[in-house]
């Protein structure tokens, strides 16, 4: 504790190298910690589903819809408490800048499927009272300044024409997980603008022990085998899992990025402990000479490497924590729940403790074994 | 008066781990720089180039992919009719009705994982129409038969894709008779089949877009104009070029987004290790500096000439960086465009433009690094340095 | 028993192909509480001596003994707490830690004992006044002027009160007025303090300060000669 004052000293020797230092690791760390959290962000998506939650799909591709006479012969499964279905509605609003999801849903038995969207009980009333009416997420009011009551118009792409919806309600998710930018409104009012015959795009079943689902999907696609649409059923993590791999190879793309940024840190670490002990020669060799043993220059060295990397690092990886909370990061919808997960920090701090070691280990190795004549002779 | 690059050079050697590192920190700055936008490009080039200039491509209304369109037979009929089509060697117009759906491929490194692959009913004009396409293995399938062909992209990476093998989807067994490749572009992650025998197992009767190629075309405003104001029909008629084009503006904005950003990021660490190393640099030759101050060079070239230290080990960076991204260069991935929901495979292109400006971008950190120590050497007080 | 004691030491350096020998045989004896300067022209060996007894280099053949201790072969480990207790260093220039003001700096050697923060602050205080410095604690040697430098730098080498101080040209920077400053206090802490002193100079002025000065050519004690009393 007595030598911090000798620590400290040689990092204010050359102040702008220790801020200039410091300051890289920071932004390393910073942006070390974000692109783990879009791995991290991707993989909580593709773990989260109800445990007692499953998706029945068209076997011949998720574009074609079911029958909406399914719904009756579902419930009909043993194991099954609860049905329901939805449409993806895709459509544009104004100049499509955002994107968000729309979707045409079985009104109550949908939230009634979806505790984790949390309505209040008076706009969940009017959502099933009004035909016309929408359910949006709490995001939305907030990026295109929508207000319960007002009327919303979207362009339909796979459904053409103009579809306005009332906004009566405002779902926020008691998950993070789950997205917060949705638009949800009534299949009965689909069906009836559309015209054809009801179809659904995709069923969710609610089932009584999550130890069956295997079973009761089997005997969901057993049932349908042989109609004009077999179905495919799985868990709905399963179904999310599936969707998180379509975004490709992200864990490597941003593996191999945060590698590179490390390497990149490193050499801006160690380039600076290496310029430090080069002059710190004399220093060392006068310390000797007073009778510091060879394990305090070690120890001083490995201090101040630490101090510049855990600095750095706490820096960085708490403004990455802080900033993407505080801003309510989303990516546009595309990354809900985006926030630096305990492990990152674990990780990045890990990483600090990689680039003291790198960086510092040399440095202090020489001026431990450092002998004091050669240095004295140097100047003298 | 300039000061011989001879000198610098000489320096940068004195310190050899010094510069090595300098140089390396920028080098990899480099490389993500590339790298990333090479991705970005190689998506966007696959995409563009799966469009011509001279083909139309007509959706329904409305329509903002293939995917969400339908047009039904007799609109077909109509289009096919149009005087804008051109016409083939055997004097029937070069048009393709054509179908376009989703199915769910199980991928090979995760079964239960799932990729979309696109499915392609097609009529046998569009083996016209398409003048990249071409037949690499096998022969084009028949009509009647359960046969369909597979883009190259997908070939290689989906189990029961070889030449012959049965692959199954839409609840029926389908003999692959043919891969095909397309010029890199989208094409080759489709799977074509014949529209008689998948339309009945897909969609019904309706088709998901017509394409056809323009008799002129410079004309295409016109039939843009002419079909699309046919009450009977309800499309929007689009340049094949640009559709795709514009199919792949999302994912290529998000990637070129990204790419800035982190670089950017990356960059200023990078330039602060520039910063410290030409500080620390200038320091220790301050009595140099003093000693050429004293031969009468002036300050101006003496800023100029660790400006110019500070490039060169910059652009010693530039080299290596675009040297590290460059194996990546035609390494296949895919990912999802997000506008038509479809699995694209594509290749990294590093491209000699991107390499030149992975190259200038070192060069210009190791200036904007070399600055301020630069003008710190200009100003050395002779008397002080030379103490 | 002589404070010092020097039994036949050998000492070569290799430079380059060249084997070149400082020291062949040479015995002498310091005694406690002397003053003692070791004049002699340039690579005489005096600074070689100075640093063989201070354990900073090690003597290829002969034994050296300070304060009992056998300094020639204790081990660096060994050496290092030895050096901090009983040895204080002055060296010719740059003896200070140009990142630590003068307080700082004298107080190094006391961060390597036992004693309380108020303890060390004590001595030194204490040191530097002994040498005259208290007004300028809290300066950077950069503030300083040469001989403050060298006060500050002698400030040190007592303030853990060791057995023996040396110096190694300490005047060979300074003007006049400052080497006769950084002298009568070198006088002083022997005659006052009682603190053996080895001193090495090529100054025949400064020598004349000590109370003994010996003579070396090409390792060789060629003169040993008593100051006249002052």
């Amino acid at each position: 504790m007595k030598y911090v004052r000798l620590v400290l000293a040689n990092l204010g020797r050359h102040k702008w190298r220790t801020f200039l230092t410091t300051a890289g690791i920071a932004l390393a760390l910073f942006l070390f910690a974000s692109l783990r959290t879009v791995v991290t962000t991707i993989a909580a998506t593709a773990q989260w589903g109800g445990a007692r939650r499953l998706v029945t799909l068209n076997a011949t591709g998720i574009v074609f819809p079911l029958p909406l006479n399914y719904a009756e012969r579902l419930r009909a499964i043993p194991g099954v408490t609860g049905v329901t279905w939805a449409n993806w509605f895709g459509g544009r609003y104004g100049d499509n800048k955002r994107f968000f999801g729309q979707f045409a849903v079985d009104a109550e038995s949908y939230l009634a499927m979806y505790p984790e969207m949390s309505v209040p009980d008076d706009q969940r009333e009017a959502f099933f009272r009004e035909k016309g009416s929408a359910i949006v997420g709490r995001r939305l009011l907030d990026v295109f300044g929508w207000k319960v009551g007002q009327d919303v118009t979207i362009q339909g792409t796979i459904f053409p024409g103009d579809w306005t919806f009332t906004v009566r309600g405002v779902y926020t998710p008691t998950d993070k997980v789950l997205n917060d930018d949705m638009m949800i409104f009534r299949h009965d009012f689909f069906d009836e603008k559309i015209g054809r015959a009801g179809i659904a795009g995709w069923y969710v079943v609610q089932i009584d022990d999550p130890d069956h689902a295997g079973r009761i999907a089997k005997a969901i696609d057993d049932l349908f085998r042989n109609s004009s649409s077999p179905t495919k059923t799985g868990t709905e993590q399963a179904f999310n899992a599936s969707f998180a791999t379509m975004w490709g190879n992200v864990s490597l793309l941003m593996g191999t990025i945060g590698l590179a940024v490390v390497f990149a840190i490193l050499m801006v670490t160690a380039n600076a402990m290496m310029m430090s002990s080069r002059e710190r020669t004399r220093e060392v060799a006068v310390l000797k000479s007073i009778g510091f043993p060879d394990r305090v220059l070690f120890g001083v060295v490995m201090a101040e490497a630490a101090v510049i990397t855990l600095i750095g690092a706490a820096v960085g990886l708490g403004v990455a924590k802080v900033l993407y909370q505080a801003a309510n990061f989303n990516a546009a919808g595309f990354l809900p729940g985006f926030s630096v997960t305990t492990g990152t920090l674990v990780l990045g701090a890990g990483i600090a403790l990689l680039l003291m070691l790198a960086s510092g280990l040399v440095p202090a190795i020489q001026a431990a074994r450092q002998p004091i004549i050669v240095a004295l002779r140097r100047v003298e | 008066m300039k000061i011989p690059v001879l000198y610098n050079v000489r320096s940068v050697l004195q310190r050899p781990l010094s510069t090595a590192f300098t140089a390396l920190g920028i080098g990899l700055v480099v490389a993500v720089f590339i790298g990333m936008l090479a991705l970005a490009t190689g998506f966007r080039t696959a995409l563009t180039s799966t469009g011509s200039m001279d083909n139309a491509m007509v959706l329904r209304r409305g329509a903002d992919s293939e995917l969400s369109s339908g047009v039904g037979r007799e609109q077909a009929r109509i289009i096919a009719a149009s005087a804008h089509i051109a016409a083939g060697s055997d004097g029937r117009p070069i048009v393709s009705p054509e179908v376009y759906v989703l199915i769910p491929l199980p991928r090979p490194a995760d079964t239960t994982a799932v990729a979309n692959v696109v499915v392609r009913g097609i009529s046998a004009s569009a083996w016209e129409v398409r003048t990249n396409v071409q037949v690499t293995e096998g022969r084009k399938f028949e009509s009647g038969r359960s046969e369909v062909c597979i883009g190259q992209r997908i070939a290689g990476r989906f189990e029961h894709t070889g030449v012959g093998e049965t692959l199954r989807f839409a609840g029926r067994d389908w003999t692959v008779v043919c891969h095909f490749t397309a010029t890199g572009s989208a094409f080759e992650s489709e799977i074509w089949g014949g529209n008689e025998e998948l339309m009945p197992v897909l969609r019904g009767d309706v088709f998901q877009s017509i394409t056809f190629r323009l008799k002129d075309a410079a004309a295409f405003p016109d039939a843009k104009r002419v079909l699309e104001a046919d009450q009977r029909l309800g499309v929007d008629v689009h340049r094949e070029s640009e559709f795709y084009a514009a199919q792949s503006q999302l994912l290529d904005r998000i990637l070129r987004i990204l790419a800035y950003l982190v670089t950017t990021i990356m960059a200023v660490g990078a330039v602060f290790g520039a910063v410290n190393t030409m500080y620390a640099a200038v320091s220790s030759r301050s009595s140099e500096i003093a000693v050429l101050l004293t031969l009468g060079f002036r300050p101006r070239s003496v800023l100029a000439s660790f400006l110019l230290e500070s490039a060169i080990i910059a652009a010693v960076g530039g080299v290596i960086g675009g040297l590290l991204a460059l194996p990546i260069n035609g390494i296949v991935t895919s990912t999802t465009n997000w506008s038509s929901f479809s699995e694209v495979a594509f290749s990294f292109r590093v491209t000699p433009s991107l390499l030149l400006s992975g190259f200038l971008f070192a060069v210009v950190m190791g200036v904007v690094g070399g600055f301020l120590p630069a003008r710190r050497a200009a100003r050395i007080p002779v008397v002080q340095a030379l103490r | 028993m002589a404070l010092v004691e020097i039994r036949d030491v050998h000492k070569s350096f290799q430079r380059g192909s060249e084997k070149i020998d400082v020291f062949a045989g040479l015995t002498l004896d310091v005694p406690q509480g002397s003053f003692t300067a070791l004049m002699g022209p340039s690579g005489s060996g005096k600074s070689t001596l100075l640093n063989l007894v201070a354990g900073l280099d090690r003597p290829t053949s002969g034994s050296i003994t300070v304060a009992g201790a056998p300094v020639s072969s204790m081990s660096p480990g060994q050496l290092a707490p030895w050096r901090a207790r009983h040895v204080g260093f002055v060296f010719q220039q740059l003896n200070l830690l140009p990142v630590l003001t003068a307080y700082q700096n004298v107080e190094l050697p006391l961060l390597l004992t036992r004693l309380s923060r108020k303890e060390r602050d004590e001595r030194v205080r204490l040191a530097l006044d002994v040498v005259g410095l208290s007004d300028r604690i809290k300066h950077f040697p950069r503030q300083l002027s040469g001989g403050q430098e060298q006060r500050t730098a002698i400030a040190r080498a007592i303030v853990a009160d060791p057995t023996v101080v040396m110096l190694d040209e300490p005047t060979g920077q300074l003007d006049a007025r400052s080497s006769q400053d950084v002298l009568a206090l070198l006088r002083r802490l022997n005659q006052e303090f009682g603190k053996t002193i080895l001193l090495v100079t090529h100054d025949a002025h400064a020598a004349a300060t000590a109370s003994t000065i010996l003579h070396l050519d090409k390792g060789v004690l060629v003169e040993r000669e008593k100051a006249a009393v002052s």
